[in-house]
């Protein structure tokens, strides 16, 4: 009988050894989440995929790399069977970049190299984040969700730049490009 | 006693052949991705491919076996014949024809969406009346096992359910509300279309529907295999189950957390809001809960098997456990795997962390490590287990069974270990091909050689596992009263909280709703959604 006690009090131990192995995990995981405020992609934010062409942020002559007036980096493109608008993304390292961008068919998505640069381009809504990059140099940007038949030939190239050579190439307000014509 | 036999074997045998099938598929899809075979390579075959293999080993094989391993569990745990053995039948013929309907059109070529559906992208209409029978058949299975327990219950008030059978009445009611999500998907959202009509989908909508089942779903795939676990494994190599408390404390766990964490695979999209994310990221932190609490059980009956064989000092026992027997191999394989990946699992739920490996060959490595690895491996102990009670065959050749078993977890490790380092390196899932004459993919291409010989060695060991169950003699032997583990202690008294599922299906329901509710009431009813369809096969 008192090997049963010891085996009981045994596994009781076990038991709240675990459970605070957990709680305090789960802790980690919510403090990290809202006190330093990494959140993934987050707007809920609608968009008719029919007319993107014809009119509003996402038409021919507003896709690529920008810096807007106060001063921030902003991406925007769209994405469709098989490939990115633009295929060549110029962005500054070491300053957050945003990113918007939405898919006119189906769902796509995209991972920049080995970054976090990370999302789903569902059609009908409007994914926006923004990231860090803190290299220079060129990655790929390879379509990472299935599309179709195409799938596999959908990548696009993200040329990282330094941060001063972007400011003076954007300052005259116009699209940075890297596609070659 | 253990009438179903027929019924069982059946389920089986349907299962393994169509695995046989979809593993060949699997290895062949490595081999053309591989810089091995750059002259094979039309992306329209593979597409087809990866589709089969999916919905097979997702939909098919999984369910299969569940449904057979349950009704056998049934008649030997409750020690009464099976009620409703007819509808069971029912059942099952659904499920085959639910399969050749779908097999039809993924193979012509006009289903390529994948198991996870991918709308906007609309397939033939009878691959998705396919899915559906399949499902439907495996409803009549769940309402067959309450039945039973129930009829079982009323003969024997007051009586503990049985720990086995408990398990997989858990499982039928985790599949049941698990399979809500993707069906209310497809009947809802995707049939019309299918249909002809609607011409336009919400797909935002539509991942939120079957993220509801596509978390959920790998719980109903592991709870056979931690029903093996708590009730195969510590009989099978002569020691004592630890804890019968704890098997029913993960199962009902399972039950309650599966189900409201599935945003957590949404957590790159833009149709949901950061703060259920974040909610379904901190539940599925949750889930990890069972799962320890049965690596721990379970590692503790091990060592009760290995002190009784006479194993002594702290870590001197491991040494006295039967390794060669096979099925001592196996749950250590499984836990290995387990192992890596339930790490990797905890990156995937984690989102920030997520941000790194999300849609990268990282994930296929995850849950190929989980399903395909620590998962299927415990249903070919459950196969070998129960074979010599549903054939009366003679024992199985040992040697062959620790071979397969041995190189299933080889394959498996050198199949998924470069799917994980390539997947940190951002290569993309899902690739028909790479260019690998490209300088930043051709320090990559080694590893998709490796997950080619990975796979092959996992063909090798599957069909070695259907060719030991096929050649072994048929009623050469009677193999005696089959038994389930003992726990350690004894007599088993369950409080009446861990003997029936009343409250716990309420937690699973109302956590669902909660979890669920705001995000599929507010993108529903967000006005224009909706995009237009686009039909597989057309073009």
């Amino acid at each position: 009988m008192s090997a049963e006690h010891v085996a009981v009090a045994a596994e009781r131990r076990w038991a709240y050894i675990v459970g605070g192995t957990i709680a305090v995990l789960v802790l980690m995981m919510i403090v990290t989440g809202i006190h330093w405020a990494s959140m993934p992609p987050s707007r809920v934010e609608t968009i008719d995929p029919r007319t993107l062409h014809v009119s509003g942020e996402f038409v021919e002559s507003n896709l690529g790399t920008t810096l807007t007036p106060d001063g921030k980096a902003m991406v925007r493109l769209i994405a469709q069977q098989y490939s990115f608008e633009p295929q060549c993304i110029v962005v500054p390292a070491a300053m957050p970049v945003t990113f918007r961008g939405t898919a006119t068919d189906v769902v796509h998505g995209f991972i920049v190299g080995t970054t976090n640069a990370n999302v789903m381009l569902i059609p009908g809504f409007v994914a926006t984040f923004t990231t860090t990059f803190h290299t220079a140099g060129e990655q790929l940007m390879p379509c990472h969700e299935y599309c179709g038949t195409g799938h596999e030939a959908m990548w696009a190239r993200v040329q990282v730049i330094p941060r001063d050579e972007f400011l003076s190439r954007a300052r005259n307000g116009e699209r940075l490009s890297c596609v070659r014509r | 006693m253990f009438v179903a036999r027929k019924l069982v074997l059946a389920h089986f045998w349907v299962a393994f052949v169509a695995f046989g099938a979809a593993i060949v598929l699997g290895e062949w899809q490595m081999f053309v991705r591989s810089p091995l075979a750059q002259w094979v390579n039309n992306p329209e075959h593979y597409y087809r491919s990866v589709t089969g293999h999916g919905v097979v080993m997702g939909y098919v094989m999984p369910t299969l076996v569940a449904m057979g391993f349950g009704y056998a569990l049934t008649e030997l745990s409750l020690k009464q014949a099976l009620i409703g053995l007819r509808w069971a039948w029912a059942g099952f013929w659904l499920v085959v024809i639910g399969t050749v309907t779908a097999a039809t059109p993924i193979a012509l070529g006009q289903a390529s969406v994948l198991y996870t559906f991918y709308p906007p992208m609309i397939a033939n209409v009878f691959f998705y009346l396919g899915i559906v029978l399949v499902v439907v058949g495996s409803w009549f299975w769940v309402a067959l096992m309450s039945i039973n327990l129930h009829a079982w219950k009323k003969a024997h008030p007051g009586e503990t359910v049985p720990l086995a059978m408990f398990g997989n009445v858990a499982g039928a009611y985790l599949w049941v509300w698990t399979s809500v999500g993707a069906a209310t998907e497809v009947l809802v959202l995707i049939l019309p279309v299918a249909l002809g009509l609607k011409d336009t989908i919400d797909a935002g909508l539509a991942r939120v529907f079957f993220s509801w089942t596509l978390h959920a779903i790998v719980y109903f795939w592991l709870m056979p295999a931690y029903i093996a676990f708590y009730t195969i494994v510590p009989r099978a190599i002569g020691g004592r189950l630890y804890s019968d408390t704890m098997g029913r404390v993960a199962f009902v766990l399972f039950l309650v957390f599966s189900m409201p964490i599935g945003i957590h695979h949404l957590f790159a999209d833009p149709q949901v809001g950061a703060g259920f994310k974040f909610v379904h990221a901190t539940l599925t932190a949750m889930v990890s809960v069972p799962t320890l609490l049965t690596v721990f059980t379970i590692v503790a009956s091990v060592e009760i098997a290995a002190r009784l064989r006479g194993g002594k000092g702290a870590l001197g026992w491991v040494k006295a456990l039967p390794w060669d027997e096979p099925f001592m191999l196996a749950v250590t394989f499984a836990f290995v795997m387990l192992g890596f990946g339930g790490a990797g699992g905890l990156v995937n739920m984690s989102y920030q962390l997520n941000e790194t490996i999300h849609n990268t060959q990282w994930v296929t490595g995850h849950f190929h490590l989980i399903f395909a690895g620590a998962i299927v491996i415990m249903y070919f102990v459950v196969a070998y287990d129960l074979w010599p009670q549903l054939t009366r065959c003679a024992p199985l050749p040992r040697g062959l069974m620790r071979v397969q078993l041995w190189l299933w977890f080889v394959g498996m490790m050198v199949l998924t270990m470069p799917w994980h380092w390539v997947g940190l390196l951002g290569m993309p899932r899902r690739m028909a091909y790479y260019d690998y004459t490209h300088p930043a993919l051709q320090p990559q291409a080694w590893t998709v050689v490796a997950s080619t010989f990975g796979g092959l060695a996992l063909v090798v060991s599957a069909f070695l596992f259907i060719y030991i169950l096929a050649t072994a003699k048929r009623g050469a032997a009677d193999p005696g009263e089959y038994r389930f583990s003992v726990p350690l202690h004894l007599p088993v008294r369950a409080p009446a909280l861990l003997n029936g599922f009343a409250l716990w299906v309420a937690m699973m329901i109302g956590l669902t709703i909660t979890n669920y509710g705001f995000p599929i009431v507010q993108l529903a009813t967000l006005p224009d959604t909706s995009v237009p369809a686009i039909r597989i096969g057309d073009r």
